[in-house]
């Protein structure tokens, strides 16, 4: 008994060994999602931001057809990495709402006209609220947002190209 | 796992650069850091906004921003995930320091505002970590530790008395 025992700090040593080495090799995924998915996104309204583009509500979202709306903002640069990419959404017949965080119109109009301009509406978030009713924890994030409001899919980061079917398709899927 | 393109975590306030700029003699070292510090600070994704009004400023009674101080550090900042809100100076955290402060003005319970976190990003947001079968394991280990070093020490002192 007395010897056994003497054995279990180097097990102990082991297993925590064991343990850094797991977690080292496949590292730990520390994003954190939204838990907002399946449910009714809150009542919001964001104010208008750039000439052109009306701001932004719940009751716009809640039109019938879903929307695909994207988390976004003119001093992001991933956001200008992701905009071919909502273009190509946009060219799919798919409507585009933007949620423009903590920006400015002298930003965001020559970032629109740099990278291009996919988007139907635009409000402003300028101290993050309408991303912590979300959940969203950074942008860009996107999400498809059925016609009588519920969240349906929460897209993480920028928009690669790989990324468009998936994206079309959970938008069709939210009709 | 796909490495996402993020915005990196806030550097601390520029204060501290600064202050070394105002020092009497400086090594070409640390002038050369500073420098590049300098200079590498549009680097960092930040907006051009400034702060919020409450995410720096304190609220005018003292009981109320005990009580919004307290749940802060108790609030994982969503940036920088190692840090509390309270802590970080990223402009999320500081947007989610006037978030608390505005709702603790308003009334409402620290808990209540947890709660509201926790529904949408989940347990992990709090480092207050709730009760749930997950969890009981932690909860137990400093009773089962304290358990294990009672039995331990009671065979010591019978030793000793005999």
């Amino acid at each position: 008994m007395r010897r056994t025992i003497l054995w279990l700090p180097l097990g102990l040593f082991l297993l925590f060994v064991a343990v850094v080495i797991f977690q080292l090799r496949h590292g730990s995924d520390t994003t954190i999602r939204s838990q907002m998915i399946g449910k009714a996104m809150p009542e919001f309204a964001l104010q208008p931001i750039v000439p052109g583009h009306a701001g932004l509500s719940l009751a716009d979202l809640k039109s019938g057809q879903p929307h695909l709306v994207n988390v976004f903002a003119s001093w992001c640069l991933p956001c200008r990495v992701e905009a071919p990419q909502l273009m190509a959404l946009k060219q799919r017949g798919i409507p585009i709402e933007g949620i423009a965080v903590r920006d400015r119109t002298e930003d965001l109009t020559p970032f629109l006209a740099q990278a291009g301009d996919p988007f139907d509406r635009i409000g402003s978030d300028p101290q993050s609220r309408v991303q912590f009713d979300l959940g969203s924890s950074g942008v860009p994030e996107s999400y498809v947002i059925d016609g009588k409001g519920v969240i349906r899919l929460q897209h993480i980061g920028d928009i690669r190209p790989e990324d468009v079917d998936d994206i079309a398709r959970a938008w069709e899927a939210a009709k | 796992m796909k490495a996402l393109l993020r915005l990196p975590c806030a550097p601390a306030k520029a204060g501290a650069q600064s202050a070394a700029v105002t020092g009497p003699r400086l090594s070409p070292g640390i002038t050369f850091a500073v420098l590049a510090l300098t200079f590498a600070a549009p680097a960092f994704a930040q907006s051009s906004l400034p702060p919020a009004r409450y995410s720096y400023t304190q609220l005018e009674d003292p009981q109320q921003e005990a009580r919004a101080k307290a749940l802060m550090e108790t609030l994982r900042c969503l940036v920088c995930q190692g840090q509390s809100i309270a802590d970080s100076d990223a402009e999320m955290a500081g947007d989610m320091r006037a978030f608390v402060r505005e709702r603790i003005s308003e009334g409402q319970s620290p808990e209540q505002i947890r709660k509201w976190l926790i529904e949408r990003y989940g347990a992990w947001i709090s480092y207050k970590p709730p009760v749930e079968p997950l969890t009981w394991p932690l909860w137990a280990a400093p009773v089962v530790l304290l358990l294990i070093g009672a039995w331990l020490a009671r065979g010591r002192f019978r030793r000793r008395r005999a």
